[in-house]
C-alpha cells in the first residue's frame, strides 16, 4: 500500500488545486470585469456579421451568433446568471440547512422528526421534476430558481450537520461547557459549529457547481431565466437550431459551464482531502 | 424484520402522501384552468366557466380533489387530458416504457464501464492509473447532460452522420442517449466502486485469499467484488431518483417519446392532469426502488434493521 502522503499524491493535490484556483479564479474574474473587457455588453446586433466562425475575424476570436452578436462577450457576460444563481442558492442553503441541522441534532424531538421526514421526500422528488412542477405554474426566473434550489437543498445541510452533532454531543467539551452554565446558542454556534464547518464547505462547493448545472438545465429547457438575458443554457437552447450549420454556437457555452464546473469540482475534492487528512472519506 | 418492514413502509406511505400532496398544491397554483381551456373557444359566458369547473371538479374544495386524486391513484386513474380528453393513464402507459429502457440502458452501461475502472483505481490507488481514472471521473461530473447530448449529436450525427439524431426507432437510436446517462453515471458510479472496493481489500478473507495464492483476477473480480455488491446494488438504487430527473432533460434534446417529452409538451399545453400524472409516476417509481432496496439490504445485513 502506498502511504498517503507520497509525494506523487502530493503533486496531483497540487495539480488539483492549482488548476482549480485558475479556472475557477479565471471565469469569475473575467465575469466581474466583463463591464470593461465589453463596453457594449455583447448586445450589438449586426446582420452583415451573423455567424461568423471562429478564428477567421480578429474582432470576433469565437465567431458571432445568429445575430451577428460578439459570441466571446455573450459567453463571458452569460456566465453572471450562472454564477448568481449557483451561489445565492447555495449560501441561502447552508444557512437555513446549519441552523436546523444544529437544533434538530442537539434537541432532537420534533423538530429532528421533521427534518428527517423532509429528506425522505427530497430524496423521492428530484430537483428537475420539482422544478417543471412549481415553474410551469409560477413561472421561472431568477429569484423563483434560486427559491427552489435553496428548498430542495437545505435539507442536505441539516443532516450532514445533524450527523456530526450526535456524534460530537456528548464528548468531554461540550459536557464541560454545559455544566458551567454556557447558554445553548453559544454552544451550537460557538463550539459546534466550528468543529463540523468543514464537510459542510466541502459541500457547499460541490453544490454551487451542481446549482450552476441545474440552472443552465433549467434555462435551456425555457424553464429559467428570462430568455432575452444572455445565459449559458438560454444560449445553448437557442444554438441548437444552428448546430447543422454553426457549431461554434452551441460549443463555447457548453465550453464554459463545463470548465466553471470542473473548476469548483477540482477545488471541492482537493478541500475534502485538505480538510480531512486522514482520508478516511475519499482516499 | 416485521417490525423494519413496517416502519419502512409507513415512511414510504407518508412520502408518497407528502410527493402527492406537494404536486397537487403545486398544480392548484395556476389560477383557473377553465378559463385556459375556453381560450380560444369565442365568446364565453361565466355560465360555460361554471360548467367547465364542474366537469373538471375545480368547484370543489382543495381536499376533496386531492382526496379524489388519491382515490384515482389507488385504480390508476389520473383522470383526462385537457387537450383532446385521451386518458391520462393511457399517455403515460405509452410513455413510462420508453423512459424505463432508457434508464435501464444507462444504467448497464455505467455499471459495465464503472466496475472495471473501479477496480482499476482502488488496485492502483494512489499511482498514475488511479490519478487519471479521478481526473476523468471529475470531468464526467462538469458535463451539463443536455450539452454533452448535443454534443454527442453534433459529432456522430452531423459529422459523421452514424447515428440518427433523435427518435426511437431500432436499437442506433438508444446509443447516444443511453450513452449520455451512461457516460454522467459513470464519473459517480467509478468512485463509489473504488471506495467500497478499498474497504473490501483491506479485509481479513482478502488476505487468505491472497495467501492462498489465488490469481489476482480470481481474488478481486470473485472474492471482493462479489462483497462489494452489496453496498454497490444499494448506491446504484439511490441513484435512480438523480437518473430519472437527468433523462427527463435528455429526452428533451433527443425527442425521446417518453415521460420527459410527455412532460414538457403539458406545460407548454398547461395539461395539468397529464404533469400531475407524469410527476406522480415518476415520484411513485423511485419510491418503490428505494423501497425494495432498503428491503432487500435489511434482509442481507441484519444492522440495518435495528436503525
Amino acid at each position: 500500500m502506498l502511504s498517503l502522503n507520497s509525494p506523487s499524491l502530493r503533486r496531483f493535490k497540487n495539480f488539483e488545486f492549482i488548476l482549480g484556483i485558475l479556472l475557477v479564479g479565471g471565469i469569475t474574474s473575467a465575469i466581474l470585469f466583463s463591464d470593461w473587457l465589453f463596453p457594449s455588453g455583447g448586445s450589438g446586433i449586426n446582420l452583415a456579421m451573423r455567424l461568423v466562425p471562429p478564428m477567421t475575424e480578429p474582432a470576433y476570436p469565437l465567431g458571432t451568433d445568429p445575430l451577428g452578436r460578439d459570441l466571446l462577450a455573450r459567453v463571458i457576460i452569460g456566465g453572471e446568471i450562472s454564477l448568481k444563481v449557483g451561489v445565492y442558492s447555495a449560501v441561502g442553503a447552508v444557512v437555513i440547512g446549519i441552523v436546523m441541522g444544529l437544533v434538530s441534532g442537539y434537541y432532537g424531538g420534533i423538530i429532528d422528526m421533521v427534518v428527517m421526514r423532509f429528506a425522505d421526500v427530497q430524496l423521492a422528488l428530484p430537483f428537475i421534476l420539482l422544478a417543471i412542477t412549481f415553474i410551469a405554474v409560477i413561472g421561472g426566473g431568477l429569484t423563483n430558481m434560486i427559491i427552489l434550489l435553496i428548498i430542495s437543498q437545505w435539507v442536505q445541510y441539516a443532516r450532514l450537520v445533524r450527523g456530526s452533532v450526535l456524534s460530537l454531543k456528548d464528548r468531554e467539551f461540550i459536557l464541560s461547557a454545559k455544566a458551567i452554565g454556557v447558554r445553548d446558542v453559544r454552544i451550537l454556534f460557538q463550539h459546534l459549529l466550528p468543529n463540523l464547518i468543514g464537510p459542510v464547505i466541502v459541500l457547499m462547493t460541490l453544490n454551487v457547481a451542481n446549482n450552476i448545472l441545474l440552472e443552465s438545465s433549467l434555462t435551456f429547457l425555457g424553464l429559467g431565466v428570462d430568455p432575452s438575458v444572455p445565459s449559458w443554457g438560454g444560449m445553448l437552447a437557442e444554438g441548437r437550431t444552428y448546430l447543422q450549420t454553426a457549431w461554434w454556437v452551441s460549443v463555447f457555452p457548453g465550453l464554459a459551464i463545463l470548465l466553471t464546473v470542473l473548476g469548483l469540482n477540482l477545488l471541492g475534492d482537493w478541500l475534502r482531502d485538505a480538510l480531512d487528512p486522514t482520508g478516511r472519506t475519499s482516499l | 424484520m416485521a417490525k423494519f418492514l413496517f416502519y419502512r413502509l409507513l415512511q414510504a406511505v407518508f412520502v408518497v402522501l407528502a410527493v402527492t400532496l406537494i404536486v397537487s398544491f403545486a398544480i392548484r397554483l395556476t389560477g383557473d384552468p377553465a378559463i385556459m381551456l375556453a381560450q380560444g373557444a369565442g365568446s364565453i359566458t361565466e355560465a360555460d366557466l361554471v360548467r367547465i369547473r364542474e366537469a373538471l371538479g375545480l368547484n370543489q374544495p382543495f381536499i376533496a380533489q386531492y382526496l379524489d386524486f388519491l382515490r384515482g391513484l389507488l385504480v390508476g386513474d389520473f383522470g383526462r387530458s385537457f387537450m383532446g380528453g385521451t386518458q391520462v393513464s393511457h399517455l403515460i402507459g405509452r410513455a413510462l416504457p420508453a423512459t424505463l429502457a432508457l434508464a435501464f440502458a444507462s444504467l448497464f452501461i455505467s455499471i459495465v464501464i464503472s466496475i472495471p475502472l473501479g477496480i482499476k483505481a482502488a488496485v492502483s490507488r494512489g499511482r498514475w492509473p488511479d490519478q487519471l481514472i479521478r481526473v476523468l471521473s471529475l470531468i464526467g461530473l462538469s458535463f451539463p447532460n443536455f450539452w454533452l447530448a448535443i454534443m454527442l449529436v453534433l459529432l456522430l450525427s452531423i459529422t459523421f452522420n452514424l447515428l440518427p439524431p433523435s427518435g426511437m426507432e431500432g436499437w442506433t437510436s438508444f446509443i447516444m442517449p443511453a450513452a449520455t446517462m451512461g457516460i454522467i453515471l459513470t464519473a459517480t458510479n467509478v468512485r463509489l466502486v473504488r471506495t467500497t472496493m478499498l474497504d473490501t481489500l483491506r479485509s481479513q478473507y482478502v488476505m487468505v485469499a491472497r495467501a492462498k495464492g489465488l490469481s489476482n483476477s480470481v481474488v478481486l473480480y470473485k472474492h471482493a467484488l462479489r462483497n462489494c455488491s452489496i453496498p454497490l446494488i444499494t448506491y446504484f438504487g439511490l441513484q435512480f431518483g438523480g437518473l430519472l430527473g437527468g433523462i427527463v432533460v435528455v429526452e428533451r434534446v433527443f425527442n425521446w417519446p417518453g415521460l420527459g417529452t410527455l412532460a414538457f409538451e403539458a406545460v407548454a399545453a398547461r395539461d395539468y392532469p397529464v404533469l400531475q400524472g407524469v410527476i406522480t409516476v415518476l415520484s411513485l417509481l423511485i419510491i418503490t426502488i428505494n423501497l425494495l432496496v432498503d428491503i432487500a439490504y435489511g434482509l442481507v445485513d441484519p444492522r440495518v434493521r435495528k436503525d
